[in-house]
């Protein structure tokens, strides 16, 4: 019993093409067009819509879904199941992120593909539940111990939850390794026009698998893409999969410096070496710009609504909204800050992202914090209020 | 059509979230653009709630209400905690059975009784998407009534429209 | 026996990861042997069995096993095993687990798993400590037991691994010490011929951690202490009320093997439909 990717019958549980629906759904959607074919997850809010909804669908569409009894099993079932070959997909709030943490690191060390989307709330610990926060954007980067490299996205719109759920998948199985969708109350929450994308407009990526007969195989050999081919469990090639440091053949080497070298820098290298390729980025920049704004998910739309705002009163304002969020966009960063004298940084948190957009920026221009917590968005006019003080 | 935005509270249990949905699907089949948060207390039933929807022929960027071009308060509370953010010439509409409000400005009409009257109290706030879409215009009749029809239970759709055209008369439509 | 467990090396025991790293006279590597040999006389194609382990001593056994393997997070084997069987359902799932491992931080999975019926079977280890990390107090230390973290003996009351997974709803326990060969490959065999969550307790000697603290020795000696703290379930019911009551001897035996509708078929019905 083994899960077959079917188009028509995925677009027959989805429903109609263009929807009026929340983030939260959207982003289911964008799961079963990807292949997802395994969901494991805890009520959370504001997340739990996505699992309500996978619940529902993904049996229709194929798959199977479990409500286990806590974040880090669900983190758990679906490493395991990304072994049994599925693509598969937990979702989660700020609490429940911090819970999946160590089986996050689990899955970067094994080179797992999984998809985690985090619906991030007003936090620390139980916080506002129902209250949107960018809280999470280090805790994705540097949640789980030791060193490692890790992808997320983050999108502005319920249309981009589902476009970028799809990427994540595709990333995930492309570079073996978690991807995170930063995603947030506020947009998991709002109902926007969502239209579902046809055959051809977007792409599907399935791990590699191996090339090579079960006596040549070595398990985490990588040619020099950095990315080793994936044996499925169950197929014959007796994989070993550990958490410990391991050689190429998958056995642990718990005392070897260069064994740990090689490997760890191997992981962090196949996302690092291809920083370029993983990075989007939204640029809106006019000719003669001093200032800019430089925001992401959800505070993108205040700061979208403050740059309109300003042109219209025939200000220059330059916008970069990061889609990207890791590995982090330095390029397009320190591009911004080669043409602005001062960058602008809307975050719904205390000042998480303004620190690698400095690092970036390298004192080419100055970077000023617009930083805002609990409760809903910033509005345009906090924003073009704290472009006003003189910093 | 300009950028509209519109702010419907009450409490819970009155379909507060699922009116303000409904106008967000009748704009989108409009051809407009549409969006719609909300927010409401922990509890289930019986709290505070509020749906905003913004209703626009162009990308909507910013998705929440700065100045309301519309308010509908369907609670004494909801009337008294949220008038703020308002335009000089918003339209404020309450329901005349649930609020008091004693400024001339204001527009009431009876949803609840209207409601209770047809058998129902719950489609109150369908009475309330008739009256708004007969002074507003900010949805087509044709558009709601498909969205009406599109998410109540099969049963009720027959119901819901009666409640929706006694809306519409009351809002001089 | 010699012959065979020669057989049972050539045949499902990854070379290159020989020797193991168990200390003399520990169980661990027996219960690798015992389970081979139960898969072996059931005929299972090793090509669809995958052995999931979490964090400690029991834990890395599938290392050692010319198969597919996960090596998961500490307390998390079963959790990561879900995965692997609701994906998969033509996957048989085993899983070697510890008392830490299994009953300390993965107890909230063993008990839900348990729960679902979900069809795995689960070869719990216990050697009554935390035998990699130096031999610290479990969730099965005995009351008074000494260990590294209970320098004045052991103030708490012990789990009764198998009473856990009965109360959760496991369909197949059983509990047997590393000195009952055949017993423990038949309870294996069972759990393995059981169509839902199966628990199988083996009471394993820890000379280095467990053995040394408590004076128990070495080799034929932990064997020896092994029998004589246990007693068969046939002879302590057997046992008058009275007695029974004030027994302290560990009961082994099985102790249950029943039927209940499994988790992976019932997922699977609501996909198919």
């Amino acid at each position: 019993m083994r899960h077959k990717y079917d188009e028509k019958k995925i677009r027959r549980v989805i429903g109609e093409k263009v929807q009026f629906v929340q983030g939260d759904a959207s982003a289911v959607y964008g799961a079963l067009l990807a292949g997802c074919s395994f969901f494991a997850g805890y009520p959370i809010t504001p997340a739990s819509e996505t699992a309500e909804l996978m619940s529902k669908l993904l049996p229709k569409a194929g798959g199977v879904y479990i409500q286990m009894e806590d974040e880090i099993a669900s983190m758990g079932a679906i490493i395991g199941a990304s072994w049994a070959g599925a693509k598969t997909m937990t979702t989660t709030s700020g609490p429940g992120f911090s819970l999946m943490q160590e089986n996050i690191g689990y899955a970067c060390m094994t080179e797992t593909p999984c998809v985690v989307i985090d619906v991030q709330r007003s936090g620390p610990s139980t916080g506002q539940p129902t209250e949107g926060s960018q809280g999470d954007m280090m805790q994705a980067r540097w949640g789980t111990h030791g060193d490692h490299e890790i992808i997320a996205l983050s999108p502005n719109s319920v249309q981009e939850t589902l476009d970028l759920t799809i990427e994540a998948f595709n990333l995930s199985e492309k570079y073996r390794t978690p991807v995170i969708l930063l995603t947030d109350g506020e947009i998991g929450h709002l109902r926007e026009k969502c239209v579902m994308p046809e055959k051809g407009e977007f792409e599907i990526i399935d791990r590699k698998g191996p090339t090579v007969g079960r006596d040549k195989y070595v398990p985490f050999q990588a040619d020099e893409s950095l990315v080793p081919s994936m044996a499925r469990f169950g197929d014959g090639y007796h994989v070993y999969v550990t958490g410990l440091t391991h050689v190429e053949k998958g056995y642990p080497s718990t005392s070897s410096a260069e064994d740990h070298d090689r490997l760890v820098r191997r992981l962090v290298d196949k996302i690092e070496k291809n920083r370029k390729s993983i990075t989007m980025v939204e640029k809106d920049y006019q000719k003669g710009s001093k200032i800019a704004i430089l925001a992401y998910g959800a505070s993108a739309r205040p700061s979208a609504a403050a740059v309109r705002k300003l042109r219209r009163k025939r200000k220059k304002v330059d916008f970069l909204r990061l889609i990207t969020i890791w590995p982090f966009p330095n390029e397009e960063v320190r591009e911004l800050a080669d043409r602005v004298d001062r960058i602008y940084v809307p975050e719904m948190n205390l000042g998480q992202l303004v620190h690698p957009i400095r690092e970036a920026a390298e004192g080419r221009a100055k970077i000023i914090q617009v930083p805002r917590i609990g409760g809903p968005l910033h509005t345009p006019k906090e924003i073009m209020d704290a472009m006003r003080k003189k910093a | 059509m300009m950028r509209k935005e519109i702010r419907i509270a009450g409490f819970g249990g009155q379909g507060i979230v699922l009116s303000g949905f409904i106008l967000g699907q009748a704009a989108l089949l409009d051809g407009n653009n549409a969006v719609q948060s909300q927010s409401y207390g922990p509890e289930a039933r019986g709290g505070a709630a509020k749906s905003e929807v913004i209703i626009s022929d162009e990308k909507i960027d910013y998705p929440r209400v700065t100045e309301a071009d519309v308010f509908i308060a369907m609670s004494q509370e909801a009337y008294d905690k949220l008038q703020g953010d308002l335009k000089e010439r918003s339209l404020i509409l309450i329901d005349k059975d649930l609020v008091d409000a004693s400024s001339k400005a204001i527009k009431g009409i009876p949803f609840t009784s209207t409601a209770d009257k047809l058998g129902k109290k719950i489609v109150a706030n369908v009475v309330m998407l008739g009256a708004l879409t007969a002074m507003t215009g900010i949805v087509s009749k044709d558009s709601i009534l498909k969205a009406i029809k599109t998410n109540v239970p099969k049963k009720a759709i027959e119901i819901n429209m009666k409640a929706f055209e006694k809306g519409y008369k009351l809002g001089g439509g | 026996m010699f012959n065979k467990a020669r057989k049972i090396k050539e045949k499902y025991i990854q070379d290159e990861m020989w020797p193991s790293i168990f200390c003399v006279g520990c169980g661990v590597g027996n219960v690798l042997n015992y389970t081979l040999r139960a898969v072996d006389e059931k005929r299972i194609d090793i090509d669809k069995v995958v052995f999931v382990s979490g964090i400690g001593c029991s834990s890395r056994l599938p290392g050692y096993i010319d198969a597919d393997g996960l090596h998961t997070t500490h307390g998390r084997a079963i959790a990561f095993a879900t995965g692997v069987k609701a994906a998969d359902p033509d996957l048989h799932v085993i899983i070697f687990t510890g008392d830490g491992d299994a009953a300390g931080i993965g107890g909230n999975h063993l008990i839900h798993a348990a729960r679902r019926n979900i069809d795995m079977t689960v070869i719990c280890i216990n050697n009554f400590n935390y035998g990699m990390t130096g031999g610290q107090v479990s969730p099965t230390t005995p009351t008074g037991g000494f260990t590294t973290t209970s320098p004045y003996g052991n103030i708490e009351i012990p789990f009764d691994l198998c009473e856990l997974a009965m109360g959760a709803g496991a369909t197949y326990v059983a509990r047997w010490t590393v000195g009952y060969p055949y017993e423990t490959i038949q309870a294996v065999k069972r759990g393995l011929d059981n169509k839902g969550f199966s628990f199988i307790e083996i009471i394993t000697p820890c000379p280095t951690g467990y053995g040394k603290r408590n004076e128990i020795g070495e080799g034929k000696e932990y064997w020896e202490w092994c029998k004589k703290n246990t007693i068969l379930k046939s002879k302590y019911e057997a046992l008058p009320a009275k007695e029974r009551r004030k027994e302290k001897r560990i009961v082994m035996g099985e102790f249950r093997n029943r039927k209940r509708e499994e988790f992976v078929e019932e997922l699977w019905k609501l996909t198919k439909a």
